[in-house]
């Protein structure tokens, strides 16, 4: 099975684990993972105001692209995620912001873009598509004993309506993957709850106040390491000292598919 | 309220899409606000405050750069307000206007460290620049 693939900027830089682990474990459920010739950065946040419409454009050429292709979208980063998925509704539900976005296509003799993409996150691709059974069969070295905290943060889950992927008060996907794994999922309280994001850059000692409730909160239940899907949420977390690791999802993946060669 | 209030009240409303007046102010998007202590006005506040006109005090806010765009407090209201969204029109609004850059090309060495990922960049770019 083949599916376009938007590993997004910071895939491409600082986050290249999350991004080679990501194909490579696809491969090994038997998805190969296209990245479309030419792509753009997402702008890293979703402004909700309908009247953004240039910043959003990036986004939709990429889901035009996708649906021209005739098959679904995959992202990993959380943010990337958040705002593909974001447009994707804007182009479905608002007519007015659809119109805008179209008129700049017609400029450019391009087809106008019906908002008719599926999208999935590589959560939703493990789960919905594949099936967690299927990754628990393909698993070779169990993370057997190993207690970690699912980090969701934020833009994985909200605003729900939109993103649709879990209860956004008690979700479940990161921990049935990593009981699939063969690990343990610790619970804690504050795993849907915000690492300080974008404001390190303004105001890092606001983010850092939030990132090191959630590292204390998650050892304090028990955790021996934090996985998440967001570089932003990593390198929060390890900005404030995080005194356990924090990982990326298809790093864990990788170590129990045994997955270890990294192509650059 | 002056014409030019309104105008304002009214151009906020239209880019968030949020309906003001079904807030039955019960400060539950306040309670789930990660930022309560950071923010001089909270969710529930820009609430009202643009129900009231009231928006110069909010457009001159730090607490507009100090929201997270979490979205706890829309997820959380229990009548679909979507504070969040409120402050995102305000904060477009304001780092519109002239000098309202929030973050400039300059700041960002002092910002950058050897992990500091691309998406940090261009998500501080893009809340707090026009
Ligand atoms: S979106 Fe902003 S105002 Fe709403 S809960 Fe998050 S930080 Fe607070
Ligand atoms: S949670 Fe909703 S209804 Fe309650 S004060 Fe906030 S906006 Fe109003």
């Amino acid at each position: 099975m083949k599916m376009q693939y938007f590993p997004g900027c910071t895939l491409k830089n600082k986050a290249k684990q999350l991004d080679i682990y990501a194909r490579q474990c696809a491969e090994v459920l038997g998805v190969t993972l296209e990245e479309p010739k030419e792509w753009q950065c997402c702008g890293g946040a979703f402004t909700s105001s309908s009247d953004e419409i240039a910043t959003k454009l990036s986004s939709v050429r990429l889901l035009k692209t996708a649906a021209e292709q005739g098959e679904a979208l995959v992202t990993v980063c959380s943010a990337c995620h958040n705002v593909v998925k974001q447009t994707n509704y804007a182009m479905q539900h608002d007519s007015v912001f659809a119109d805008r976005v179209n008129r700049y296509f017609a400029q450019e003799n391009a087809a106008p873009y019906a908002g008719d993409a599926q999208v999935y996150h590589y959560l939703e691709l493990l789960r919905d598509v594949i099936g967690f059974d299927k990754v628990a069969q393909a698993v070779k070295a169990p993370l057997k004993g190993k207690k970690i905290a699912a980090y969701y943060g934020c833009l994985l889950l909200r605003p729900s309506k939109v993103i649709a992927m879990d209860d956004p008060e008690n979700p479940r996907i990161i921990e049935e993957l990593i009981r699939a794994m063969g690990a343990e999922p610790v619970i804690w309280a504050r795993r849907n709850e915000c690492c300080g994001g974008y404001v390190t850059a303004v105001s890092p000692e606001q983010a850092e106040k939030n990132s090191r409730k959630l590292c204390d909160n998650a050892i304090a239940c028990g955790a021996e390491m934090i996985v998440t899907a967001c570089p932003l949420c990593k390198y929060n977390l390890e900005r404030q000292g995080c005194p356990i690791p924090v990982v990326y999802l298809t790093e864990l993946l990788a170590e129990a598919f045994g997955v270890t060669e990294v192509q650059a | 309220m002056s014409h030019q209030k309104n105008n304002l009240r009214e151009e906020i409303l239209r880019i968030s899409g949020v309906n003001v007046k079904k807030c039955m102010k019960c400060g539950k998007c306040s309670a789930s606000c990660p930022s309560y202590d950071e923010m001089e006005f909270h969710p529930h506040q820009f609430v009202s405050m643009i129900d009231e006109g009231n928006i110069e005090p909010l457009l001159n806010s730090e607490s507009l750069y100090h929201c997270l765009s979490c979205f706890a407090c829309a997820e959380r209201c229990p009548r679909g307000v979507e504070p969040a969204k409120l402050i995102d029109a305000v904060r477009v609004t304001a780092t519109r206007r002239q000098g309202g850059d929030r973050i400039k090309p300059e700041d960002i060495p002092c910002i950058l460290d050897e992990n500091t990922p691309g998406q940090l960049l261009m998500t501080a770019f893009r809340k707090y620049k026009k």
